[in-house]
């Protein structure tokens, strides 16, 4: 276990969400409240339909709650404006995604450096970022390939890249080794225990991959809603 | 093993915004070709109407319609006598000699003016044309300032009603009656004495003679005589139907021409929108495709479900598009004919080889459009398309 | 400058599906200015009218002739400096079921004709040529071109109204003064024509199809027109005497119709541009709506992903637009060429430009309004679950 600062980077409180669809109403979270400290490794686990993709988009600022508070390093994302919340998620968060989600018309170094062009940094400093990026996560010489002439761990590994190169404090994965074969997923799962240990990133992942949940500090398991 | 014709419905109502466009377009272009052809259609049918089989009409050599022909009242007489003029009973020749101008008159919907013909006739002339009838008021009588209008005139025109007076001629015109001809050009026509219309234009000449043969065959007969007797030489002889025919020649000519080029390129941007969505189709349902023929459906068959679902959509927008311009037949058109230079009503003639002609464009498009990428999509590969999960 | 990158990348990634839709608009767009050129030109007539000149013709009708008397009567009403006369003459010119072989055949006043229209410019040796010979003829430029007419050359017609075979020989060519004149036409003696006319149908003669009237200042033409309608109120001839542009207008409404269709069918083509580029720009739109998803968690805004949107839409509308722009002018001088007499004088207007270019900016607009508010209104969360 990681010494953690003790210090909550992340404060759900008593929050709720429900989806509508057409004109029923489907509780997702009741009440939900949890504390993640700074630098802490956190895996959400549970069955489909339990709200660990909805608790992560909470805390990622992408969506918000009916009910209660969402706090990220002291600010109260739950009633920032939509503007707002862009630029906050911008420089606070990086979200990696189980499909990667690269652009595919744009190259490796390209895609990382999205998140940058909406900093003021000049061309340089954005290249200097991008570099170091690629290099964390080992990937310098593929940088003017394209999506589709990577593997697949190549992609997640270029997605982590470009979660990490505006130096956001949480990182956010929504089941980061869904679709790698085993090998890759170790690899991703290695990289992200590293950002964690050597750069004391907090880091909130959602997965099903009980390997994946093991390099984590901490396991919370919800199931309707509600922690378990 | 044929992929069910449910199939390439239900993918179509699945895109429904994007088939609806594509639908749309190509109903539109439906509605535009068959519009131009039924409008073409309409103006031949207006003037063929005009004219009979029994009938033969007389002009001068070298003029292409009444406006600009004389035929004196010598050679009127003479060939009233001819042997092939059918006779009433009373043994007077069935012939009409007349004379036609035109005149101005205001159009209702604006101040612009109007040319419309006028037609002195011979008590004859009715006898030799049984499609006009009276509607409202009375006929004409002979030897008085009387007229009566065709039918497109108190619906175009001011001052058309029974009772109102028309001033031309240096004199005025009573309006007695309101007339229909099978909507034929004579509906855009006023008709009266021909001896009273003569002197008042200050015209000694008649403009057409219009004679009933004996029998239809007669004609070449008739036609010979005309033109080798030296009193009658200079009139030519045509058959009433020709002539009319005639006169719609270039009205429908530039009409079929420059509807037909706005089709075209109506058409093209129809077709470009066909194959648009019906590539963004294929792209989107590799792994659908992958499916099928990993269960054994065989390319041809991809091809052709992929044919049937752009042929089903652009016969669907093409029954649509010829439902539409059915409706156009309740519109009428009141223009100026090129050809005689004198207002002309015409509506949109719909026929049978109209729609027809319609729905084959239709699936041509249809056809042309889904070509390229039913072939892509027969054409791709097992393995990758399923491996694009 | 990222987001145009991200637009051009974008536009190139169907490469097909972009050029299809480019080329849809360029023929719409085309298409659109084409029809357009055609109602221009069929009213070119009525632009090119002069400012300060009546027509005088019979209250009735235009085929209905005036005497040759009231000339003298007119030239003495006060305001009108010049008059002239004319008439038309029609008849056939070789084959005339083709009509290639039409053009207007007039009869004029060789003395006085020309100076009324200055806008046909004879060299003066030729004037003078014309006028010395009776049974000479002026062409216009565009004409002798079409037909091979040079000078000297003699000119067969055929005539329908004033029956008889004419001959005319060539002894001048005019030019007009700027595009908007019209060079097709030919003009000859009224004189050679009343005299033959005599001869032939003796009672016929002495006839005017119409006066041209110059009038000293435009103010007073209301009043010039009065008057002279007013002398002949009742006259067995009564005239109408209106402004060259009325009258040329009037020909124009007689058509009014298919005009009006014409106009019709260019907006439907506004429609077909519409739909086409919808069509692309909904489909882009849709398959990207997770590529949308990430750029906003990542932080992009609202405005960013309007921009890659209607960025694309302008850029393709804008790409067929000036293509179509360019083929209209092809097109304009197709039609010039397959109807030389018909529409003597084709211009693509200044206007027809601008419309055609504010269409093809409007579409860009129009057609990604609907994606684009799609594309911003969705939640993160249902954009990153969708399947494009």
């Amino acid at each position: 276990m990681a010494t953690s600062n003790g210090r909550a980077m992340i404060e759900v409180k008593n929050v709720t969400k429900s989806y509508h669809r057409d004109s029923i109403e489907i509780p997702v979270l009741r009440d939900l409240s949890i504390q993640v400290p700074e630098g802490e490794f956190l895996a959400l686990m549970g069955p489909s339909g339990s709200g660990k993709t909805t608790l992560l988009n909470l805390i990622a600022g992408i969506d918000r709650p009916d009910r209660g508070e969402v706090l990220v390093g002291g600010t109260d994302i739950g009633t920032m404006g939509e503007s707002d919340l862009a630029k906050w998620r911008s420089s606070h968060v990086g979200f990696i995604f189980q499909f990667y989600n690269l652009l595919p018309v744009l190259t490796a170094f390209e895609n990382v450096e999205l998140p940058l062009l909406l900093t003021r940094l000049s061309k340089g400093e954005r290249k200097a970022r991008v570099d170091l990026a690629l290099k964390l996560v080992g990937l310098a010489e593929r940088m003017s390939h394209y999506p589709k002439q990577l593997s697949g761990g190549q992609e997640q590994r270029v997605a982590i890249a470009r979660a990490i190169v505006t130096d956001p404090t949480v990182l956010v994965a929504d089941e980061p080794t869904g679709d790698l074969d085993k090998v890759s997923a170790g690899e991703i799962m290695e990289l992200l225990e590293r950002l964690n240990k050597e750069f004391g990133k907090t880091i909130v992942m959602v997965t099903h991959d009980p390997r994946a949940a093991s390099k984590a500090h901490k396991v919370m398991n919800l199931d309707k809603g509600e922690l378990v | 093993m044929k992929i069910p014709l449910s199939y390439s419905w239900r993918s179509l109502w699945t895109r429904r915004l994007t088939t609806t466009l594509t639908l749309f377009g190509i109903a539109l272009v439906v509605f535009v070709f068959a519009t131009v052809l039924m409008l073409a259609h309409g103006i031949e049918v207006a003037l063929i109407e005009t004219g009979s089989d029994d009938n033969a009409i007389v002009l001068r050599r070298a003029a292409n319609s009444e406006i600009v022909s004389q035929i004196d009242r010598d050679a009127a007489n003479i060939m009233k006598t001819l042997p092939e003029v059918a006779l009433r009973p009373d043994g007077k020749p069935i012939a009409s000699a007349e004379s036609f101008v035109i005149i101005n008159l205001s159009k209702k919907e604006s101040n612009d003016m109007g040319n419309i013909s006028v037609r002195g006739i011979s008590p004859q002339a009715l006898e030799m044309r049984p499609q006009v009838k009276i509607t409202e008021g009375r006929m004409f009588t002979f030897g008085t300032r009387e007229i009566i209008l065709g039918d497109n005139l108190p619906k175009r025109f001011q001052g058309c009603e029974i009772g109102q007076q028309i001033q031309f001629g240096e004199a005025s015109w009573t309006i007695v009656g309101h007339f229909i001809a099978q909507g034929s050009a004579f509906e855009s026509e006023i008709w009266g004495d021909v001896e009273q219309f003569m002197p008042a234009f200050g015209r000694p000449v008649f403009s057409s003679m219009t004679v009933r043969l004996t029998s239809p065959a007669a004609f070449d007969a008739f036609k010979a005589r005309v033109e080798q007797d030296p009193r009658t030489q200079m009139a030519e002889a045509k058959r009433e139907r020709q002539y009319y025919r005639e006169q719609s020649e270039l009205m429908a000519a530039f009409i079929r021409i420059l509807g037909l080029l706005v089709t075209f390129i109506f058409s093209i941007g129809a077709v470009i929108g066909a194959v648009i969505t019906m590539f963004a189709a294929v792209a989107n349902r590799t792994v659908e495709i992958g499916t099928l023929r990993a269960l054994g459906f065989r390319r041809r068959a991809v091809l052709g479900a992929f044919l049937i679902e752009s042929i089903l959509l652009s016969l669907i927008g093409g029954v649509l598009g010829v439902g539409l311009a059915a409706l156009m037949s309740f519109v009428q058109i009141s223009t100026v004919n090129f050809g005689t230079f004198s207002e002309l009503a015409f509506g949109f003639a719909l026929s049978p080889s109209i729609i027809v002609s319609s729905l084959v464009f239709a699936v041509a498009m249809g056809i042309l459009g889904g070509f390229s990428p039913a072939v892509r999509a027969a054409r791709l590969n097992i393995l990758a398309a399923l491996r694009e999960a | 400058m990222f987001v145009v990158k991200l637009v051009l990348k974008n536009a190139l990634r169907h490469k097909l599906r972009t050029i299809l839709t480019i080329l849809g608009i360029a023929i719409a767009v085309a298409a659109f200015g084409f029809i357009r050129t055609i109602v221009t030109a069929w009213s070119a007539g009525v632009e090119a009218s002069a400012e300060n000149r009546m027509i005088t013709r019979h209250a009735v009708s235009f085929i209905f002739t005036l005497p040759y008397s009231y000339r003298d009567q007119i030239a003495g009403i006060q305001g009108v400096e010049e008059v002239s006369y004319a008439n038309w003459f029609g008849g056939n010119y070789k084959d005339a079921s083709d009509w290639k072989n039409f053009f207007p055949r007039v009869a004029v006043d060789p003395d006085t004709y020309f100076s009324l229209y200055p806008e046909y410019i004879v060299p003066a040796d030729q004037l003078e040529a014309f006028k010395r010979e009776r049974n000479s003829c002026i062409v216009g430029a565009k004409l002798a071109r079409e037909q091979g007419f040079k000078l000297g050359d003699v000119i067969p017609i055929e005539g329908d109204i004033f029956p008889g075979k004419w001959e005319f020989t060539v002894r001048g060519i005019y030019e007009g003064k700027d595009k908007t004149a019209d060079e097709t036409q030919m003009f000859f003696h009224w004189n050679y024509l009343n005299e033959r006319i005599k001869e032939l149908q003796p009672g016929r003669e002495g006839q005017i199809g119409w006066y041209v009237l110059k009038v000293s200042n435009a103010t007073d033409m209301t009043r010039v027109a009065r008057a002279v309608d007013g002398l002949y109120e009742n006259s067995r001839a009564r005239t109408k005497t209106e402004t060259e542009k009325e009258f040329q207008q009037s020909f124009v409404s007689m058509s009014s119709s298919i005009i009006t269709s014409l106009k019709a069918a260019s907006y439907l083509i506004i429609g077909i541009i519409l739909l086409v580029l919808a069509n692309t720009i909904v489909m882009a739109a849709r398959e990207r709506m997770r590529e949308y998803a990430v750029l906003k968690t990542i932080g992009f805004k609202k405005s960013h992903i309007i921009g890659l949107i209607g960025g694309e839409s302008m850029m393709i509308a804008i790409i067929g637009g000036a293509i179509g722009l360019a083929l209209t002018f092809p097109a304009a001088g197709a039609l010039a060429a397959a109807f030389p007499t018909f529409f003597p004088i084709v211009n693509v207007e200044p206007m027809t430009i601008v419309f055609a270019s504010a269409i093809a900016l409007l579409a860009g607009i129009v057609a990604a309004l609907f994606p684009a508010s799609r594309a911003v209104r969705m939640k993160i969360a249902d954009g990153l679950r969708s399947l494009g």
